[in-house]
């Protein structure tokens, strides 16, 4: 069973259907054995950092998530549920994450050049770092596809751990990999066939 | 770098697609699931639903229709229509729209985009206008554009932005309908205007006006169309690739 973290944020709908179009089995819930017994767990996140970081350490699901990722079970985190996973976020102050990805998150203004609009919201395609090997998660997706981004903060400090960039002005980090514990900046739910394979490919780990 | 968007837009009534449309291998045209995948599956970046019903009953069905659209399309969906109050959001959000598309709604209440950008985030928060010229001055319409509410067009839209929209659909009432291309001048002033994504509508009526629309104000995110999708006079495939033959980034 794949467990999907409901601690209150974000709109899950389509995450949790996309699941069952790809013939799996999964469950929304916010019960702290069931997120520790699960095959796989899913990190959603939609909004602000530390809002999302207090809700999850409020419920005492930090806690579940971590001890699922330290039993080697896959996790994958989702937007906000990616930076999440960081060592700590600068959005509005300096707020913990859950440091099972080292790196920093931190925000896209400064970063890119003054005149991209921020969020960065849409189509953005792919690129795969030189010199390693393909993640898992992309097993059924080539270099170049496009995915679904909406964001205004952005990982950093995290090369080892990258596994995908994308182009805006700078190379922002979309996905990074620390052994069983993944994170997508993108929306694999929103990201049409190349989502579902990147979600197929999970289930397969 | 992201891609310029192309989004079909989908009129529903009562749980059905309005406007004629005529598609080979579709076996219910006015399904907006089924209508929704033939778009998903061929190019569309993002699907925008406008509930025209005004019906507690065709409310209810709007809705139910959402949601089986949501379960089975996996591409950003607006919706707009009918969206008066932070209730209204949390309705279609629900149902797993991912933005919500606000019109007369914020005419009557310009508090309702803070607070549902504070709610939900102004990546959530579409602010949709109706514009068209009236004594050589761009004014805001409202009620689907049936009347004039004597506001400045870009000063609306400047606070709309200011009061948190996360990006705006620009319709052209002077353009809308007469398929000449669209109002190249309205939406250079909006573009100059706002630093949030703008989307052009009304007035596409072939390839070509997407292509000058994109030339003429490269910082446009997107194009809307409804008609022309619809009536198969083009398609997405064949549009997007002729975009990508002139130099415009798009997702084949």
């Amino acid at each position: 069973m794949i467990a999907i973290v409901d601690y209150g944020v974000g709109n899950i709908f389509s995450l949790y259907s996309s699941f069952g179009m790809i013939g799996q089995e999964v469950e929304l819930t916010g019960d702290a054995e069931k997120i520790r017994n699960a095959d796989r767990v899913i990190l959603p996140g939609v909004g602000a950092f530390a809002d999302a970081a207090e809700k999850l350490k409020a419920t005492g699901l930090d806690q579940a998530v971590k001890d699922a990722a330290k039993a080697g079970k896959p996790l994958m985190g989702i937007c906000l549920g990616m930076q999440l996973l960081f060592d700590k976020s600068l959005e509005f102050g300096e707020h913990e994450g859950l440091g099972l990805v080292k790196g920093s998150v931190v925000p896209l203004r400064g970063y890119v050049p003054d005149n991209y609009k921020i969020p960065h919201i849409g189509w953005n395609y792919l690129k795969f770092p030189e010199g390693k090997e393909k993640s898992p998660i992309f097993k059924y997706i080539d270099e170049g596809s496009f995915v679904y981004f909406v964001h205004s903060y952005y990982a950093s400090e995290c090369d080892e751990s990258t596994i995908a960039s994308t182009e805006y002005g700078q190379p922002v980090t979309a996905a990074v990999q620390n052994e069983n514990v993944f994170g997508l900046q993108f929306h694999p739910e929103k990201s049409g066939e190349v989502g579902m394979n990147i979600l197929r490919a999970f289930c397969e780990i | 770098m992201i891609t310029k968007r192309i989004i079909p837009c989908l009129d529903v009534k009562n749980g059905r697609v309005v406007k004629g449309v005529n598609f080979k291998g579709l076996a219910d045209v006015n399904s907006p699931v089924e209508l929704g995948r033939y778009y998903s599956e061929n190019g569309a970046d993002e699907l925008v639903f406008y509930d025209i019903t005004a019906s507690a009953e065709g409310r209810k069905l709007f809705t139910d229709t959402l949601r089986e659209v949501a379960s089975t399309i996996f591409i950003p969906l607006t919706v707009g229509g009918g969206i008066n109050t932070v209730d209204d959001f949390k309705r279609v959000l629900d149902c797993g729209a991912d933005k919500v598309s606000v019109n007369s709604g914020a005419i009557k209440d310009p508090s309702l985009i803070g607070r549902a950008a504070e709610i939900y985030g102004s990546q959530c928060v579409t602010l949709s206008v109706d514009v068209k010229r009236v004594d050589g001055e761009f004014h805001v319409f409202k009620n689907g554009g049936r009347e004039d509410t004597g506001m400045d067009a870009i000063e609306w839209i400047k606070n709309g932005v200011r009061s948190g929209a996360g990006e705006l659909v620009v319709n052209s009432m002077d353009t809308d309908g007469v398929k000449t291309g669209f109002d190249i001048e309205l939406l250079k002033r909006v573009e100059d205007a706002v630093d949030i994504p703008v989307i052009a509508s009304g007035g596409a009526g072939g390839i070509q006006d997407f292509i000058d629309l994109f030339k003429a104000i490269p910082d446009i995110d997107a194009g809307l169309a409804a008609s022309i999708f619809h009536f198969g006079e083009v398609t997405i495939p064949d549009l997007k690739k002729s975009m990508a033959e002139a130099g415009i980034n798009v997702r084949l």
